[in-house]
């Protein structure tokens, strides 16, 4: 295992141990959303990804 | 005599938000600017992977200790530049890469981010709509992707880095509308902040997308 394997291991490791405590706080206390203000987020993401297949068949 | 208080509350709050709205956009164009000019730099450079590495390193050592404690003064606005350049500087040696492969595939890319992120932010804009719920989905769903990034550094599967950069896309696009509508919605106030966390959701969702374009690509 070369270096470059190493040090990106390590850095994602502490880029998880640092965002740990706001994902929990962010789990724990945000607010619960709708059935309408998840299609809020479904309606855009599926336009999304119509897009990339249209960018990916154009390269 | 409340109403007009209230009245003339609401009328600030609404000044208030636009001007931090504008500052963002001002800022976050500048800061977009000036990474791509240090990536055009490491591209020329040829800079080796390494030296993406440790920039990148750097970068995010910024954001995480010194950002928080510079961004309510003036002195955030030189540490958000030093940010966004050694972020830019990281991306030289997988655009250059790519570059070698197939040109087209990062101009595609930077079209497809900057379409993307247009388009999310004029939606959250528009509708208004508050997505202050889906702080947990999109934190856990990024150290969910932190650890198959992990995972996959050991295994070496080209499905599962597909995967893990398809995740990518779908949890940068949520920041993004999450992050503007924080700025309608009052959760962040401060301009700095709110540029430091869009442009880590474009730089993220223009990486991935720049692996699944090569990934599909003929080339």
């Amino acid at each position: 295992m070369d270096w470059l394997k190493i040090v990106s291991v390590l850095f994602l490791l502490a880029m998880a141990v640092i965002i740990f405590p706001g994902a929990r706080r962010a789990v724990k206390e945000a607010p619960k959303g709708s059935m309408q203000d998840w299609m809020g987020y479904i309606v855009p993401m599926a336009a999304v990804i119509l897009f990339i297949i249209l960018l990916i068949s154009m390269v | 005599m409340q109403m007009n208080t209230t009245a003339v509350r609401s009328s600030e709050s609404i000044l208030g938000t636009n001007k931090l709205i504008k500052n963002t956009y001002i800022l976050l164009s500048m800061t977009l600017l000036f990474s791509g000019v240090t990536a055009f730099i490491s591209v020329m450079m040829g800079a080796s992977q390494m030296m993406g590495l440790a920039s990148t390193i750097a970068g995010i050592v910024l954001l995480w200790f010194v950002l928080p404690k510079t961004a309510n003064s003036a002195s955030g606005i030189p540490v958000i530049f030093g940010i966004t350049g050694l972020l830019g500087f990281g991306l030289g040696p997988i655009l250059s890469f790519y570059l070698s492969v197939n040109p087209s595939i990062v101009m595609t890319a930077l079209g497809g981010t900057g379409a993307i992120f247009l388009g999310l932010s004029g939606y959250a804009l528009t509708t208004r709509k508050d997505f202050s719920f889906m702080a947990g989905f999109l934190t856990v769903g990024f150290l969910v992707v932190i650890g198959a990034a992990i995972l996959n550094i050991f295994m070496g599967i080209p499905a599962l880095f597909l995967a893990i950069n398809a995740a990518v896309v779908m949890i940068m696009s949520g920041f993004i509308l999450y992050q503007t509508s924080a700025m309608i919605h009052g959760g962040e106030t401060n301009y700095i902040m709110a540029t430091a966390s869009l442009f880590l959701s474009i730089l993220n969702l223009f990486q991935a997308l720049l692996h699944l374009l090569g990934a599909f690509s003929d080339d």
